[in-house]
């Protein structure tokens, strides 16, 4: 089992489902009770669907509930109580056919199995008025990213409403996690959001490893931190870079770009891939840290520690800068809670989830990593949250380091997978909780294979901190929640 | 103050970009593999069992490029380590026949130089990026081909916004059956002449993401004129197959 992270492990036998009649008012007052939904997904069975609820209590723990019930019977909606749920009645809706009565917007998550056109054909939200003006942007935007189509309602150049369309990157990729023996799909698991290759890993190695009864040391426990760490400094690097470019102060783009190479070539140097793939395996990891390479790790780390301080001061108080993030695309703290936010975006409007700090022990516990949050909620406030946990992150980095770690040795055998189980496994990428859910059946084979990146949940923020914002300030609203596209589409 | 700070930026900067491109080798890089001639043990078939995408073939060990993820499995596996995958990044070909590594074959696989594409693109070549099922690590790749490090605009090759600008079309991801109008819809809207280039496996085959969910049809009617491997390929991966089809030294 893997300590440092969040994980549940339950005998599926013991979870009776309940009907619709008792599921759903537990579900009420769970919320209501100041549980956090994690997450809520289905599976059809003949006429019936399975729906698996993952809470999170006050305290961290995860708790795990099942409803069974007449999928054309279905249940009432919970979305306009708790709008956070919309991404997963609709998600549960369009998979399994669910009836969700009287649900505001079924509007397909990501058009599973559809062409083009019908995706075209989707009634968007339209607002009436002699000054009101649609612009529609994408699938493909103006620049070397994933494709996501966007419709604005503008008063002027004012933004009243967004709606995102997503699922141009579908590819199938729950279906195809079930195909194949489970210990061989690693590869796939990274690129189910190839950003955050490791985040997605870990996440699945913890769980098949929970499944097969696998104990790993704190070597390789502490390996996958560092790994992951690297993938969060890379990342917001990257995230920094663009911001910059996008508000055309190119100082910082080129030199949060340059120092991207440092970090993502300090992977390379371990696994053999810029992007960490192959650096987790379940049973083990796949990278190295021989002394030679130690010691060129160590300059690495203290290389972007100082060279960040020099760009981050400048970041920080460059006019330009400033004039163009403060105040835009706000996302207010009760939005974020409400919407059921996630990850940095959640964090940069004052709402402090990272499950990091959530795991009852493991490499966070023996080495802590001290959690950021800031108030104001908008871009500029998430520029400075991925500053100040880069900073962080460099920092746990550099004091790992000077342990002189052993990473590397024989991975641990994964045997056969215990049947009739469901683990849930819970990392903090860089983006935010990346859940992984997986079920076996009697004879101990994958039957369900739930993959939920942050992003399904944090693209509403995204539409609604732009209301109310310039239209040109979309770029710098999007880029500043970094959301990923493949992430939601699967 | 802002002044000063910009300067202390600067000079902690210094010079950042890669000067010679062709000859540059990312240590550490899970490059083009080598396969030795070394006996394999009776019956063995381990590289090809654990190969994620059916890139390995037997009787002679054979890698298949195109579907090639790189992930290093089939060298751990092999019990006379015959496959070592070295960190040289030049592996982009304008023939899916050549994106071969067989047994035995040290042959470096390069693009040949088009004296067609290098007398149309030599000196200025715009390239329109869309990603149909891309999963966000080529498209990062290929936005950092463009950054202080590989700077691939001293050789007049840049991204451009519109495929109105474009030369070639640079597609990633397997091909989304999602995308396919919009795909297209970028090729009409490119202006003769103009050429396609495949990056990354599932470009390529369908790679990791070979699944019902692509529809790979355009592919197959507009065949790319160059092929760059990897999962993700690495910048120099790019730049030297684009610098090899025009025929740039």
């Amino acid at each position: 089992m893997s300590d440092s992270v969040l994980l549940a492990r339950l005998d599926v036998s013991q979870l009776t489902p309940r009907g619709p009649a008792d599921w759903r008012p537990d579900v009420i007052h769970r919320l209501g009770a100041g549980q956090r939904l994690v997450t809520l997904f289905a599976r059809r069975l003949g006429d019936e669907a399975l729906l698996t609820s993952v809470f999170q209590t006050a305290a961290g723990a995860l708790e795990v509930t099942r409803a069974a019930m007449n999928a054309a019977h279905g249940y009432h909606e919970l979305t306009t109580t708790f709008p956070a749920l919309h991404c997963f009645e609709r998600e549960m809706h369009e998979q399994t056919g669910l009836r969700i009565a009287d649900h505001p917007w079924l509007k397909p998550i990501r058009f599973e199995g559809q062409e083009q056109a019908a995706m075209n054909g989707y009634p968007y939200y339209r607002i009436e008025g002699k000054e009101v003006h649609e612009v529609a942007v994408g699938p493909i935007h103006a620049g070397v990213i994933e494709p996501g189509s966007f419709r604005f309602s503008c008063m002027g150049e004012q933004v009243h409403h967004l709606e995102i369309q997503l699922g141009y990157q579908h590819r199938g990729v729950e279906r195809r996690l079930l195909g194949t023996d489970p210990r061989r799909l690693t590869p796939l698991v990274e690129t189910i959001a190839g950003d955050t290759s490791i985040g997605h890993a870990w996440a699945f190695c913890a769980a098949l490893e929970a499944l097969a009864g696998c104990e790993l040391d704190e070597h390789t426990e502490l390996a996958r931190a560092f790994v992951l760490e690297l993938e969060r400094v890379a990342m917001h690097l990257a995230g920094l870079s663009g911001l910059c470019a996008d508000v055309g102060f190119l100082q910082g783009a080129s030199s949060y770009g340059r120092l991207r190479t440092t970090a993502i070539n300090t992977t390379m140097r371990l696994c053999g891939n810029r992007f960490g793939r192959s650096a987790l395996r379940p049973g083990g990891v796949g990278l190295q840290l021989p002394p030679d390479l130690l010691e060129l790790v160590r300059k690495n780390v203290d290389l972007l520690r100082t060279d960040l301080e020099i760009i981050n001061e400048r970041f920080v108080t460059s006019r330009t800068v400033r004039h163009r993030l403060e105040g835009a695309g706000v996302l207010s703290t009760g939005q974020a809670k409400e919407l059921g936010v996630v990850g940095p975006s959640a964090r940069a409007s004052g709402v402090l989830i990272d499950t990091r700090h959530q795991a009852p022990a493991g490499v966070w516990k023996q080495r802590p990593i001290a959690p950021q949050v800031l108030p104001q909620g908008d871009c500029e406030a998430r520029g400075k949250l991925r500053i100040a946990e880069m900073n962080e992150s460099l920092r746990w980095l550099a004091e790992v380091l000077t342990s002189s770690p052993r990473f590397g040795g024989p991975k641990k055998p994964v045997g056969p997978l215990a049947g009739n189980q469901l683990v849930i496994s819970v990392v903090e990428g860089w983006r935010g909780e990346v859940v992984h859910c997986l079920e076996t059946g009697p004879g101990g084979e994958l039957i369900h294979y739930k993959a939920q990146d942050p992003s399904l949940r944090n693209w509403m923020g995204l539409a609604i901190a732009v209301r109310k914002n310039e239209i040109s300030d979309f770029p710098i609203c999007n880029k500043s929640f970094d959301l990923s596209y493949c992430g939601n589409d699967l | 103050m802002s002044t000063l700070q910009a300067l202390r930026v600067r000079l902690s900067q210094g010079t950042q970009y890669i000067k010679d491109l062709r000859t540059a080798t990312p240590t550490g890089h899970h490059g083009r593999p080598v396969i030795s001639t070394a006996p394999c043990a009776t019956d063995c078939t381990a590289c090809k069992d654990v190969c994620p995408t059916n890139a390995v073939s037997l009787s002679k060990v054979t890698i298949d490029l195109g579907r090639c993820v790189f992930c290093n499995a089939c060298a751990e596996v092999c019990p006379p380590q015959k496959i070592v995958f070295t960190p040289a990044p030049q592996m982009g070909s304008d023939s899916r026949e050549k994106l071969f590594v067989r047994e035995g074959e040290p042959e470096v696989i390069r693009a040949r130089a088009n004296a067609t594409f290098s007398k149309l693109f030599g000196r200025s070549l715009k390239l329109r990026q869309v990603s149909a099922g891309g999963c966000s690590a080529c498209e990062l790749e290929l936005n950092a081909v463009a950054n202080v490090n590989f700077d691939l605009q001293r050789f007049g090759i840049e991204w451009v916004a519109s495929p109105r600008h474009a030369d070639a079309l640079v597609l990633t991801g397997p091909l989304t059956r999602t995308m396919k109008d919009a795909v297209q819809l970028a090729w009409d809207a490119m202006p003769e002449p103009r050429f396609v280039v495949a990056v990354g496996a599932c470009a390529i085959s369908g790679g990791l993401h070979d699944s019902p969910e692509a529809d790979r049809g355009f592919l197959e009617r507009v065949g790319p004129a160059l092929y760059v491997p990897g999962c993700p390929p690495h910048p120099l991966t790019f730049v030297n197959a684009i610098l090899d089809l025009i025929g740039t030294p």
